[in-house]
């Protein structure tokens, strides 16, 4: 029973997993843009999130609505402001901007929050949970969590698939030069596609600041768990995200099972696995 | 005949190449021109830079009694001006119906809906929800000319619309230029089958190495003239 406890467990870590590959995901697949600066973008809305509620005392929901717009805001600016101007048939200078952007992030945070790890009382989000058998319990935050990253998902999927702003992201994905001989400004769609992102991030960056301890240097390692769930789903399928955040999760909660100290290796020995045998990932669109 | 479209003395660069050297062309209200000449002869180069693909900062193109010259190429698009791009470039991962919508993004009004472009190209009907690039090549290049028209152009260039396709698609295809002049856009062809572009077009222009060579009605040419102009061979008279 601790084993189907476990692969639970995973499974709904998955989904944070999925939230913080989902914006990664959507980036690259428009704009072959990787950017190393995502995980410190996360720890950026979740230190946000956090002055805002035990800061400046602003009631949750508010708090809430007050990251996704700021951190909309910011990814519309910084597409046009800087990260476009780097963009281009090279894929080093993203690289190295972003890099850079990392490094500033992080010593920002460092700055302005002190190197202490902090967490977001979510009140009885917390402990609330269902218990489902004798052995086995969900927890109302990681079933939130899930819920959000599915609906997450199938939003992104719907606005990708049923939408004409879905219609000129896939059109700029597959050949942005003669985009504009559509009449689509590419800068302008680059920004909305990052836009769109960084409000994944903003929703992953508040489940972070709940779930876990997180302190300034806590970016890299989530932009790591992002690149696995990516590359285990398949580059440009969205739910293939989904069902890679759900194997890094399941995989690291029945690591922890064998031995606590496994969690982090067993995530990233099943991501080499299966990119040894499927490199394109399992549902792979491009 | 007003004019729709004149260049004056344009040049354009790939870097430190030139490309162009001082093109005069012009294009009337409802005339359907072509350009001929060899590969490399700047044909395409001037397409790209009067849509706004290569940059022609402070150069003289007007377009509907605007200067469009410099602006970027989504603007140029929403002036009037749609170009089916050589090699079709449809956009793989979306339908045909959805490469023909996205053509219409810019929101001009006009004749051309996705019923007239069906109408126009009866074979799409059947393809629209397959994607674009499984079609064959004359339907793939029904599509470019279809996601062209939706944007209800004031003008519609057409880059090497015949190339790679059987003389018989060809024919399919040169049959809908009529129709497309009837909704009141006219027709810019870029082509290298000189016969056919002597038989649509009521005026041709004929470049050399970015340069116009020749240029007047089809009638008005002779062949000589025109193996000159193309060739940059002297004719028999000119050598005597």
């Amino acid at each position: 029973m601790v084993w189907v406890n476990a692969i639970v467990q995973g499974v709904l870590l998955g989904g944070l997993y999925a939230l913080f590959a989902a914006g990664l995901s959507l980036m690259f697949g428009v704009m072959r843009f990787v950017n190393l600066a995502h995980g410190d973008f996360i720890v950026t809305a979740a230190y946000l999130m956090l002055a805002l509620v035990t800061g400046f005392g602003i009631h949750p929901a508010f708090a809430v609505l007050f990251v996704l717009m700021a951190l909309a805001s910011a990814g519309y600016l910084n597409q046009r402001i800087l990260l476009n101007r780097v963009l281009g048939a090279d894929l080093l200078p993203p690289v190295l901007v972003t890099f850079g952007l990392s490094i500033i992030i992080q010593n920002a945070l460092l700055e302005v929050f002190s190197a202490d790890s902090r967490r977001l009382n979510a009140g009885w989000l917390d402990t609330a949970s269902f218990r489902l058998s004798e052995d086995i319990s969900i927890g109302a935050l990681p079933l939130l969590m899930f819920v959000a990253a599915v609906g997450v998902i199938a939003a992104m999927q719907f606005i990708f698939y049923r939408t004409a702003l879905g219609r000129m992201l896939r059109a700029t994905s597959d050949d942005p030069e003669i985009v504009p001989l559509m009449g689509g400004n590419n800068a302008h769609i680059f920004a909305i596609a990052t836009l769109i992102a960084s409000v994944v991030v903003g929703i992953a960056g508040i489940f972070l600041a709940m779930k876990t301890n997180f302190d300034p240097a806590a970016g890299p390692a989530r932009l790591l768990f992002a690149f696995e769930a990516v590359i285990i789903g398949g580059l440009g399928s969205l739910w293939g995200t989904l069902l890679g955040g759900v194997i890094l999760g399941v995989a690291q909660t029945i690591g922890a099972q064998i031995d606590a100290g496994y969690q982090i290796l067993a995530g990233h020995l099943v991501f080499l696995a299966i990119l040894v045998a499927r490199p394109r990932g399992l549902l792979p669109k491009m | 005949m007003t004019t729709l479209l004149e260049t004056r003395a344009l040049e354009a660069f790939y870097g430190d190449f030139q490309a162009l050297f001082g093109v005069d062309v012009t294009v009337g209200e409802g005339e359907t021109v072509a350009l001929i000449g060899a590969n490399g002869a700047g044909k395409s180069t001037f397409l790209r830079a009067i849509t706004g693909l290569l940059p022609a900062k402070g150069q003289k193109v007007s377009f509907d009694g605007q200067e469009i010259a410099g602006l970027p190429a989504d603007r140029i698009h929403k002036a009037g001006l749609a170009m089916v791009p050589e090699g079709r470039r449809l956009f793989p991962s979306l339908t045909v119906e959805e490469n023909l919508l996205i053509g219409a993004s810019g929101g001009r009004k006009g004749p051309w809906s996705l019923a007239k472009v069906y109408d126009l190209f009866p074979d799409l009907v059947a393809k629209k929800n397959n994607p674009g690039t499984a079609l064959s090549g004359g339907q793939q290049q029904m599509v470019a000319i279809g996601r062209a028209l939706m944007s209800n152009p004031r003008l519609l260039l057409c880059d090497e619309i015949s190339l790679g396709l059987a003389p018989k698609v060809i024919k399919d295809i040169y049959e809908a230029v009529p129709r497309i002049r009837e909704g009141g856009t006219s027709i810019l062809v870029v082509e290298q089958d000189v016969g056919q572009a002597m038989a649509v077009a009521s005026r041709v222009y004929c470049f050399m190495e970015g340069r116009v060579t020749l240029s007047g009605p089809p009638g008005e040419l002779t062949r000589a003239e025109i193996a000159a102009a193309y060739f940059g061979t002297k004719t028999d008279e000119e050598a005597a």
